[in-house]
């Protein structure tokens, strides 16, 4: 009779930590299924034109947006500009509303496909705060030796 | 002179606070009542004070005093009065303050309310919560000062970034942080019950509320956060998968998991090593998120300001922390007995069933949350994890945890029968299957839509068949059913109410997820612009001043003849733009309009959502709000001995109060 309990306690323990152990399998493979086809890299115009993107693959691109080089349509919704590490620049299209901290001469990071020359953007991130400059954008743009600290550590209010 | 007060109320407390985490444990470990008695009266002292110096960093806010570093970075003297007392924890420094005012808080309620707590229980979680204080206490004396002085003192302030300029900020960090800090008080009871070695249905019964509550006012924050990035962001979207959004987004996993298990230890004395590790796991979560959003690792509107020095303190207390507690729990918890006995089908088996599944949640979301900063310190390569990972690790395990959910309440403990609890779940499958396949092959909508929806009603009339179970509806006469329903304990209550609020929180989420229509045009004034069968029309744009900013103002006709504005604000002191989207919501949707840029030759750049069901998404977390709020008033959970003034302490308990 004591030994009973005894032996379905540890059965229990260990129907737990199989249970267990089986839900940790579901959640790596679905961790590396989905690693898979939805980890997004990042790159600079640069790199881009060092070295062709699969067209189908999701991707970030970064740098500045070029002085002057935003202009709207021919599509209804339609903005392109430019945007540059300071060696390379890649022209973007967009549909949308930008965001409110988007400026020309400001860092930038896009999300989309490379279309040909154009990078397809379909979401434009917003920085949310006047002096920040993407890390990523920050250096891409010291590897092409255009970084200048005190363009993005200027205060406020510019 | 009042800031310098603030300054050295801050540093009594950290005193108090050393004496707390030690004379208590001491006490305890002697056996000593006297020694134990002072963790009362220290935790309420050490609240009094930090409420002090928090009082003396709103008054500097308040009459906009910027000879204070802090009010001069982060106000400006036009800023409407909401927003410069909101704006005390838009800040680094007076956020880490709110963050210690309410972990003191939760030290204070433990203290006031834990009169029935055995004394060495009571003295060592006071000890433990103590410990934590001391951590951050010092934290913010050594290196987040508040009341840092600005000599000479500047005409006016920086600013506060206009983003945050809502009410939202007025009612989302506090609620937030309910939550968040309260998963402090089952770490302690916790760790407590770790360095007695003792486990028993009695330390749950204890525990329950605290997760409670603490879950209840995560909800509500999380809840709020969503619902102000829905309308000040102007993107639409309700929940990004940001990183900061993750970090309150595990806690509540664990915590789900956390209150779910305590329920098996109260009831049935078994899963016990497993709850304390899930009580330390929440709160590690949430030092984890702390971390996140205040080193400054991640660039996000959360995080104020980027320095490393900061990021590292946070990290050595999250490494103190967390390994220390888990070094006791690996020490201590193999001695603790195990509990009853159940078959895989009972209620444990499906509570067990429901951590499973909220911890492999947890666990997905942390990986895809930390992957890009481990790729980024190990290969120096720049990657993002967005919104696909996440629906595809998180979404697919929703799918089992609702189906288990509309079972698990209808088996019985130790022993269930899983035949008997589906042929009585007939009608929820019925439903379910019915509304699942009229969307897909009457309305062609997407398979993943006829699946969401199929669980929304799944969910649904199970909760709705397992009460009229219990108040035996229709098998009684109404008037029997009517006193079973006023009899059943208002923690069953709870549980239906927070379980329906999932079932009508995935109803939004599908309807806003598969049914959005948007479109982006290019408009005059007196253009129309149609969208999923609607035409709306642009009056075009006039001027308006506001408080402290100027603003374009979009006006948009619907078919109804109702009026929509949008605004463009500038904020000329803080030099920033933001957008104000004009929503209409309604049961069936929201239709939700965005003044973008000028686009030249008097266009404007507008863009229009229309989101079915989308308002049904927090009305799903008010509902399970409210089903905390509930479970909080059953007289079963009280916390301990009443008191009148229990109701004044915070939202969260005032349910516990009128229970007595």
């Amino acid at each position: 009779m004591s030994r009973r309990p005894h032996r379905s306690r540890k059965n229990q323990r260990l129907a737990l930590i199989v249970g267990g152990l089986a839900f940790l399998g579901i959640a790596a493979a679905l961790v590396l299924t989905a690693f898979e086809d939805s980890v997004v890299f990042f790159f600079s115009p640069t790199d881009l034109a060092a070295k062709p993107i699969d067209p189908e693959r999701r991707i970030r691109i970064g740098g500045l947006v070029e002085e002057g080089s935003v202009a709207r349509g021919p599509g209804d919704g339609e903005i392109r500009f430019l945007v540059t590490d300071g060696t390379t620049t890649l022209p973007v299209r967009f549909v949308g509303v930008l965001p409110d901290l988007f400026r020309e001469g400001q860092g930038v990071v896009a999300q989309g496909r490379l279309a040909g020359a154009t990078f397809e953007a379909d979401e434009v991130l917003a920085k949310h705060d006047e002096t920040y400059m993407p890390p990523e954008v920050a250096d891409a743009l010291k590897k092409q030796g255009h970084w200048q600290p005190e363009s993005a550590a200027k205060g406020k209010g510019s | 002179m009042i800031a310098e007060l603030g300054h050295r109320a801050l540093s009594v407390a950290l005193v108090v606070a050393i004496l707390q985490s030690t004379v208590p444990l001491w006490g305890a470990s002697r056996d000593d009542t006297g020694l134990m008695a002072f963790a009362r009266p220290a935790a309420l002292v050490q609240f009094g004070a930090i409420a002090l110096a928090f009082g003396a960093l709103t008054h500097a806010y308040l009459v906009s005093d910027f000879s204070l570093l802090n009010v001069a970075t982060n106000s400006h003297s036009t800023k409407p009065f909401i927003y410069k007392l909101a704006g005390v924890w838009a800040n680094h420094e007076g956020s880490m303050l709110l963050w210690v005012l309410i972990l003191a808080l939760f030290g204070a309620a433990v203290a006031a309310f834990g009169g029935n707590l055995p004394d060495g229980l009571r003295a060592r979680t006071l000890a433990v919560q103590g410990m934590i204080g001391v951590g951050f206490l010092a934290f913010m004396l050594f290196a987040s000062n508040p009341f840092e002085r600005l000599y000479p003192a500047p005409i006016d302030g920086n600013g506060l970034n206009p983003l945050l300029q809502d009410i939202g900020l007025a009612l989302h960090p506090p609620m937030l942080y309910l939550g968040y800090v309260g998963f402090s008080t089952t770490f302690s009871f916790a760790v407590a019950a770790l360095l007695e070695g003792r486990v028993d249905p009695a330390w749950a019964r204890w525990v329950r509320p605290w997760a409670l509550a603490a879950w209840t006012a995560l909800t509500a924050g999380i809840a709020l956060g969503s619902g102000w990035a829905y309308y000040e962001l102007g993107w639409g979207g309700w929940w990004f998968w940001d990183p900061v959004e993750n970090a309150s987004f595990m806690p509540w996993l664990a915590g789900t998991a956390l209150l779910h298990s305590a329920i098996v230890v109260e009831k049935r004395g078994a899963l016990k090593s497993w709850t304390i590790l899930l009580a330390l796991i929440a709160f590690s979560f949430s030092l984890l998120g702390t971390f996140l959003v205040r080193s400054g690792v991640l660039s996000s509107v959360h995080a104020f300001a980027v320095d490393p020095e900061r990021g590292l303190f946070i990290l050595l207390l999250l490494a103190i922390a967390i390994g220390g507690s888990f070094l006791l729990f690996a020490w201590r918890a193999p001695s603790m007995e195990g509990g009853g006995m159940f078959r895989p089908v009972s209620r444990e088996g499906a509570l067990v069933l429901n951590n499973l599944l909220m911890s492999t949640a947890a666990a997905t979301v942390l990986i895809g949350t930390l992957y890009p900063l481990a790729l980024e310190s190990v290969t120096g390569e720049k990657v993002s994890v967005g919104a696909p990972y996440f629906e595809a690790t998180f979404v697919p395990l929703m799918i089992p945890t609702v189906l288990a959910l509309g079972v698990g309440p209808m088996l019985a403990w130790k022993r269930g029968d899983l035949t008997g609890a589906l042929s009585r779940l007939w009608v929820a499958a019925l439903a379910a299957f019915g509304i699942g396949a009229s969307v897909l092959y009457l309305r062609g909508a997407p398979i993943g839509a006829a699946l969401g929806l199929g669980l929304a009603v799944w969910l649904a009339v199970s909760v709705v068949t397992e009460w009229t179970e219990r108040v035996r509806l229709f098998r009684v006469s109404l008037g029997q059913s009517l006193s079973r329903a006023l009899g059943l304990p208002r923690s069953a209550y709870g549980m239906s109410l927070a379980h329906l609020g999932l079932a009508v929180f995935i109803l939004g989420a599908v309807g806003e997820t598969f049914f959005s229509a948007e479109v982006v045009r290019f408009v005059r004034a007196g253009d129309e612009i149609a969208i999923a069968g609607r035409s709306v029309t642009f009056e075009g744009v006039t001027k308006r001043s506001g408080p402290n900013y100027e603003a374009d103002v979009g006006t948009f006709v619907l078919p109804s003849g109702d009026r929509l504005e949008s605004e463009r604000r500038f904020y000329p002191a803080e030099g920033q733009r933001t957008t104000e989207a004009g929503i209409r919501s309604r049961p069936d949707g929201d239709l939700y309009a965005v003044l973008g840029e000028p686009a030249g030759e008097k266009r404007w750049t507008v863009r229009i959502y229309v989101k079915p069901l989308v308002m049904w998404l927090w009305a799903g977390c008010g509902i399970m709000v409210l089903g905390g709020l509930i479970s909080l008033a059953d007289r079963r959970l009280r916390v301990g001995a009443p008191g009148p003034r229990r109701a004044s302490w915070q939202p969260a308990h005032a349910g516990v109060a009128d229970s007595d």
